[in-house]
Parts: C-alpha cells; sequence; structure tokens
C-alpha cells in the first residue's frame, strides 16, 4: 500500500473506532431514589412462591453461606444463588457490579461511596419496621451515611449485619506458661511480656503486613485507641470535617509500634507474610500474641481446643476501658435488587431466629446483632469463643468500640496505610512522618 | 479497483474484531482520560486537566524509574540468554532438552509468579540452597525487603520471557539455510564464527522482535506485580501499569487512569518503534 492509501485507512479506521464510540459523556445518571426513604407499609417478606435470591459473599467467611442454608431449610421456597469472592476482588468490582448486575444481598466494603451514588437501598423502611432502631445504636452506626456520603455515622442505614465482631489479642496458653504470663491491665505489662518472651526465644507477636491488606493497621489502632481515644479515631474514619489522624496520641502509638519493630517482636519477614500464614504460625505454636478479630475464635476453638486466651487491648493506665475494632461485617442490598423484600426479611431472620443465631455463634464465633433481649446461645466454657463474646458485650457496654480505620475513604487502605505500614516496618521513614503522609492523602481524597 | 473492494470484504470479519476489541478500547481510554468519572456516577469535562495531574505527580516518577529497572531485566537477561540458548539447542539439543527451555512460555504468568513467591520466601528453596552452601546470611524475604523486591520481581519476569525469546530465536535459527552453516565451516569458521556470521545475521529480524516484545512487557507490567508484591513494600516496586489499576479500581479515578495509560503509550511507541523499525 503506498504513502497516501495508508495514511487514508488509518484516518479510516479511527473514524470507525470514533463512531464506534460516540461522542456522549461516559458513566450515567446518578440515580434519583439515592438518600429517599421509602416507607416499609406492609410486612416484607419472600412473597408466597418460588424465590431465587443471588447472593455475593466473602471467600473463607463461612457463616453468610451457612445461613443461607439454613434459611432455606426453613423456608423452602427460598433458594439461593450463593457465589464467592475474594474480599479484594468484591471492593473493586462493587459498583460495576451494583449498577450492572444487581444481585438481592451482597457484603460489601464500607458503603459511603455505594450510597452516595445510588447504587444502595436505604434500609431505614425495613429497620422501622422490623425495629432495628431499638437495638443499641452504636451497633449500626457505621451503616449509616450522611447526604452525599459522608459523615459516616449519621443518616440513613445502608447496609447490616449479622454478628458485631470485636478485635484484641490472641495468645497461645502453652507458650504464656513458659514465661508466666497473667492478662496484662495496662500496656506497660503487656510490654514487659512481649519482651520477657522475645527474651525466652519466642516469637512474641504473629503478624502480617504483606499485599494490599495493611496488616500492621490491626495492632497500630490498638495502639492509638489506648494512647488516644477510640472515638476520635471514629471522627476520622467517618470523615467527620475536621477530623484528622496526625494527632499526638496518634504519632506515640507509631513510635510504640516502631519499638516493636525495633526490637524484633515480629517475624524478620513481616512484609512478605500475609494474613493466611499469620494465622498458620499462631495454630502451630510459633508465636506467643496474635492481635485479631473473633471471627478466628470458632476456627481457633477447633484447631487448638482450649489452648488460646484471648484479651482486649489493655489501657495505659489501669481501669480506664478498653477500646476494640468492632463492627458488623457489612452486607447491603443494591438499589437494583429483583427481591429487597425477600433480602430485608433474611437479614432479619438471620439476626432474630433461634438456629440462625446459634449458627452466627458456631460457624461464625461473633455476638449476633440483634435486640438486646435477644437469646444468646450458648457456648463452650473455656472456649475463645465465650472469651470473644464476653469481650464484645464489654465494648459495647462500655461503648469504646471503634470502626476500622482503613475504612475512611475507599482508597486509603491500599494507597496509604499498606505503603507507609511496609516501609514503617522497613524502618524506612520517620514514624512522625508516617501519620502526615496518610493525613495528607486523605485530605486529597476527601476532597476530591 | 473492484479487486481492492473484493479485497477489503476479506479483511473485514478481522477488521471488526480487532475494532471492537483493540480500537474501541483505545477510543474509549483517549476519551475517559478528558472526564473526571468514577466508573458509575455521572462525569464532568475536565479537558486536559487529568493529564496536568498525572504529569505532576512525583509517585508517577518513581514508577517509571522501576519499569526502566524492569526493562533490564526483563529484555536485558531473556535476549541474550535466548540468543544462547537458541544457538546451543540448535546444535546438540534433543527433543527433551527443548521443551525444558520452552517451559516458562508454557506456563501461566500467574501461576509463575505464585510459584516464584514460593521459591523467594523466607523459608523457600532459594535461602534454603543459600544456607546449604553457606550464604545463609543473605537469606531474607526477598519480596519482602525493600532492596531487593524490584530485582526478584525481575528475576520472575527474565525467567517467564526467556521461554519465549527461545521459541523466537529458535524458529527464526532453524529457517537459516543450512548451506549458510557448511559453507561456513568449509570456510574454516569456529563455533563462535558460525554464531558471529550465520546466527545471529539469521535471526536479526526475530531478535528485534523479543527486544520490542520484552520491552514492551516490562513497561506495561502489571500481572507480575500483582502477583508477587501488590507493588509493595511501601512503593518499591510500583509500576505504571500497577498504578492505572490502582487508580481506577481502588480510587476509582477513572478518568485519571484513563490520562496514565495514554501516556504510558508514549514510551511504549519510543521503544517498539525503533526496534520494529529494525526488524523489517
Amino acid at each position: 500500500m503506498s504513502g497516501p492509501r495508508r495514511c487514508g485507512a488509518v484516518v479510516g479506521t479511527a473514524l470507525a473506532a470514533a463512531l464506534l464510540v460516540g461522542c456522549a459523556a461516559p458513566g450515567g445518571d446518578r440515580a434519583s431514589g439515592a438518600g429517599t426513604s421509602a416507607a416499609v407499609t406492609s410486612e416484607p417478606d419472600c412473597g408466597s412462591g418460588p424465590v431465587v435470591l443471588r447472593a455475593r459473599f466473602e471467600t473463607g467467611f463461612p457463616l453468610a453461606k451457612a445461613l443461607t442454608d439454613e434459611f432455606t431449610r426453613q423456608h423452602p421456597d427460598v433458594t439461593w444463588e450463593v457465589r464467592e469472592e475474594q474480599y479484594a476482588v468484591l471492593t473493586q468490582n462493587a459498583p460495576r457490579l451494583l449498577a450492572d448486575d444487581p444481585p438481592d444481598l451482597v457484603r460489601l466494603p464500607q458503603v459511603s461511596d455505594l450510597a452516595a451514588d445510588g447504587l444502595l437501598r436505604d434500609l431505614d423502611g425495613y429497620a422501622a419496621w422490623f425495629g432495628w432502631d431499638d437495638w443499641p445504636a452504636a451497633h449500626l452506626r457505621q451503616l449509616r451515611v450522611g447526604p452525599g456520603g459522608r459523615p459516616r455515622g449519621t443518616g440513613p442505614l445502608y447496609a447490616m449485619g449479622f454478628s458485631t465482631s470485636v478485635t484484641g489479642v490472641f495468645y497461645n496458653k502453652d507458650l504464656a506458661a513458659r514465661i508466666g504470663f497473667r492478662e496484662p491491665s495496662t500496656l506497660a505489662e503487656w510490654d514487659d511480656a512481649l519482651a520477657r518472651a522475645k527474651g525466652a526465644g519466642i516469637t512474641p507477636l504473629a503478624g502480617f503486613n504483606s499485599g494490599a491488606a495493611a496488616g500492621l493497621a490491626f495492632p497500630l489502632q490498638s495502639l492509638m485507641a489506648a494512647h488516644g481515644s477510640p472515638s476520635a479515631i471514629d471522627a476520622w474514619t467517618f470523615q467527620q470535617p475536621g477530623a484528622r489522624i496526625d494527632t499526638p496520641a496518634n504519632t506515640e502509638a507509631v513510635r510504640h509500634l516502631r519499638r516493636w519493630l525495633d526490637a524484633g517482636y515480629f517475624d524478620a519477614d513481616l512484609n512478605a507474610t500475609d494474613y493466611a500464614r499469620m494465622l498458620d504460625r499462631f495454630t502451630s505454636g510459633r508465636a506467643l500474641f496474635m492481635v485479631d478479630g473473633d471471627w478466628e475464635s470458632a476456627t481457633l476453638d477447633r484447631l487448638m481446643p482450649g489452648r488460646v486466651g484471648f484479651f482486649l487491648v489493655p489501657p495505659v493506665r489501669a481501669g480506664e476501658p478498653r477500646a476494640a475494632m468492632t463492627g458488623p461485617p457489612t452486607f447491603g442490598i443494591p438499589a437494583g435488587a429483583a427481591h429487597p423484600d425477600c433480602a430485608a426479611y433474611f437479614l432479619n431472620w438471620a439476626v432474630t431466629d433461634r438456629a440462625a443465631r446459634e449458627l452466627t455463634v458456631r460457624v461464625g464465633g461473633a455476638l449476633p446483632l440483634g435486640p438486646p433481649d435477644a437469646h444468646v446461645p450458648p457456648v463452650e466454657p473455656g472456649s475463645v469463643t465465650a472469651t470473644t463474646l464476653t469481650a464484645a458485650a464489654l465494648v459495647a457496654a462500655n461503648g469504646t468500640g471503634m470502626d476500622f480505620m482503613a475504612n475512611a475513604t475507599r482508597a486509603i487502605l491500599s494507597e496509604s496505610w499498606t505503603p507507609r505500614l511496609q516501609e514503617l516496618a522497613a524502618g524506612e521513614g520517620e514514624p512522625d512522618d508516617l501519620l502526615r503522609k496518610v493525613q495528607a492523602d486523605y485530605a486529597d481524597q476527601v476532597d476530591r | 479497483m473492484r479487486w481492492r473492494r473484493v479485497g477489503w470484504l476479506f479483511v473485514l470479519p478481522a477488521l471488526a474484531v480487532y475494532a471492537v476489541f483493540v480500537l474501541r478500547p483505545l477510543a474509549l481510554t483517549a476519551q475517559y482520560s478528558l472526564y473526571r468519572w468514577d466508573g458509575v456516577g455521572p462525569s464532568t469535562w475536565v479537558g486536559l486537566a487529568n493529564y496536568r495531574e498525572v504529569l505532576t505527580d512525583p509517585d508517577l516518577y518513581g514508577a517509571i524509574g522501576h519499569a526502566l529497572v524492569l526493562v533490564v531485566f526483563f529484555t536485558g537477561l531473556p535476549v541474550p540468554l535466548g540468543l544462547l540458548a537458541a544457538a546451543v539447542i540448535r546444535r546438540t539439543a534433543t527433543r527433551p532438552v527443548r521443551a525444558v527451555l520452552l517451559l516458562p512460555q508454557a506456563v501461566p504468568l500467574v501461576a509463575a509468579g505464585i510459584a516464584w513467591s514460593l521459591l523467594l520466601s523466607s523459608t523457600g528453596a532459594v535461602n534454603r540452597l543459600l544456607d546449604v552452601v553457606g550464604l545463609g546470611g543473605a537469606a531474607r524475604a526477598w519480596f519482602g525487603d525493600s532492596s531487593t523486591a524490584l530485582a526478584a520481581v525481575g528475576v520472575v519476569g527474565a525467567w517467564v520471557l526467556l521461554g519465549l525469546c527461545t521459541t523466537l530465536l529458535l524458529v527464526g535459527a532453524e529457517r537459516i539455510d543450512p548451506a549458510l552453516y557448511e559453507a561456513a565451516r568449509l570456510d574454516g569458521a569456529g563455533p563462535w564464527a558460525e554464531f558471529r556470521a550465520v546466527t545471529l545475521p539469521g535471526v536479526r529480524r526475530e531478535l528485534w522482535v523479543c527486544v520490542a516484545v520484552t520491552a514492551i512487557a516490562a513497561l506495561a507490567s502489571f500481572d507480575i506485580v500483582y502477583v508477587t508484591t501488590r507493588g509493595g513494600p511501601g512503593d518499591a516496586t510500583s509500576v505504571p501499569g500497577f498504578e492505572v489499576f490502582s487508580l481506577a479500581f481502588a480510587q476509582r479515578e477513572v478518568g485519571l487512569a484513563s490520562a496514565l495509560a495514554v501516556v504510558l503509550v508514549v514510551p511504549a511507541l519510543a521503544a517498539v518503534a525503533p526496534a520494529l523499525r529494525w526488524s523489517r
């Protein structure tokens, strides 16, 4: 082909491509239903005929699937089409999934952007009908979203959960006995136990910090709450105006964590260790402590029966209330769901039905949400599940629960906490800079 | 003239596929780069603002620097080694040897990444080997150490691309007329002279294709980084391809991600155009 002709062909294909694209701006209109609360005037249920509910759940958390199986057993007309995906995949695809192919029920990351985009159903109508509003307000606070997506913590309810989780410190009772460990009443006592474990040749802390999961954020936020206050951290996580993360108290917590890292309390390959490997190290007796949540209680009771203890991260001064990350794993009903009433009925069933609540404790190891007087299923005395249930109830009673600070914005976990905490673990950068950088990224993301 | 039109008819099916799966996404990316858009809601026209933001972002320069280091690994290792392997295989190797050398090309990249993550982990085979030969002090979690993570990613890429280069260069070497080798030998050429005078000129085109393909693989690298390090530890292995991904899917800044993708086409073309020219 000669020069001008080739040029013609290129122009031709470019024109054809332009035609294929069209010139309309990308994206749709913001859904008009967003933010409006439809009052529920009749019992939301699954109707009388056969219904197939479509759900997307998180891989590795068998509770949701177990609940759907039990629900079908009790309601044979309702069957489920459940697809499980990794949390990161769910997080990345949630907006497109909800916009293009909405299921009836979906496990979600924090919901502010999704609610602001009008992709989620406002559940206030269901909450009023089913009486979810009568529960302790703190249980569902994280799932409320203000107009336009911020701040979180107030406004209509955009998601629900089955249980409320609590984080703290698991410990291996066999290793603890070797150093004569007793559950600490202050942070200094815990520091002392860590040092004694190190001295005895035991890895004090099982940790993880690889991938995009910011594993060190668990111990860091626990230390922040001990040095500072859980409500101040929540203000930042919920994007309340003026809230900052780079406070003196939080910076002191970063220095505290840095001291642990410098002292070699974690394994040296922390930045190459993922969550599964951390769990493996703890359950195979290669570390004394592990900062984690009660979603592992059932597993730990199965793998190390009677040999695991749990305590909430101790305060700086003895006697002060202990804080913890708490909150329900989040499930939402998409705005475009085919059977929203049935999905809402299921959510309510999951926290009120006796068999469902027992499943939540047995499979999920966590305290079921629900009315204050609801049936609390019995657990094996001495099991770690029993200990974490008590701890969850204590944190709820004290009002010292807080959301996970990685839920502050959609990108703060992968873009800020992960790389900055990996640098901290590698001994790079100054502890004082860490929170300043995270705050700068946060301000940038909130302003956009 | 009529025949020319009939010719287009034959090309049409392929052209349609190419238009839908290559040209349309390309044009859409260019279009998205002019908007602020979260991928779902309404979008706002911002003109070239996304390009300004992308080009002034200091993180980007770090990522581009990492990509250039990867070019050294992805191109600098597999092309010479592939050439060597092809020259040796052509002269001596039996089928099983060929199969082994072509293996890296047959293994999916993600599987290779996972396998290498295990090999290079703190308790992996590489560290055990170091221990055995008395270099246990150098042992580390290769992907978890900021001073070695990028090189570790480079080694995985080099291993994967070695298969491709060997395959391509071997095909080129086998196409060379045996009479040329015979003539060279009659003229008294040893293996080195034979390689320099016959093999190398014979595979010149394949060689440049290798350079182009491996350089693009380095500049557009995403999958190895995603599987092994996710850009960490810290930002030690962040590469532009991964930045595009995290802008689009973590930060939901589809406009910025598209602008960065368009910007990345420039160095890729700059690397590829001369290589393709010399391969003619």
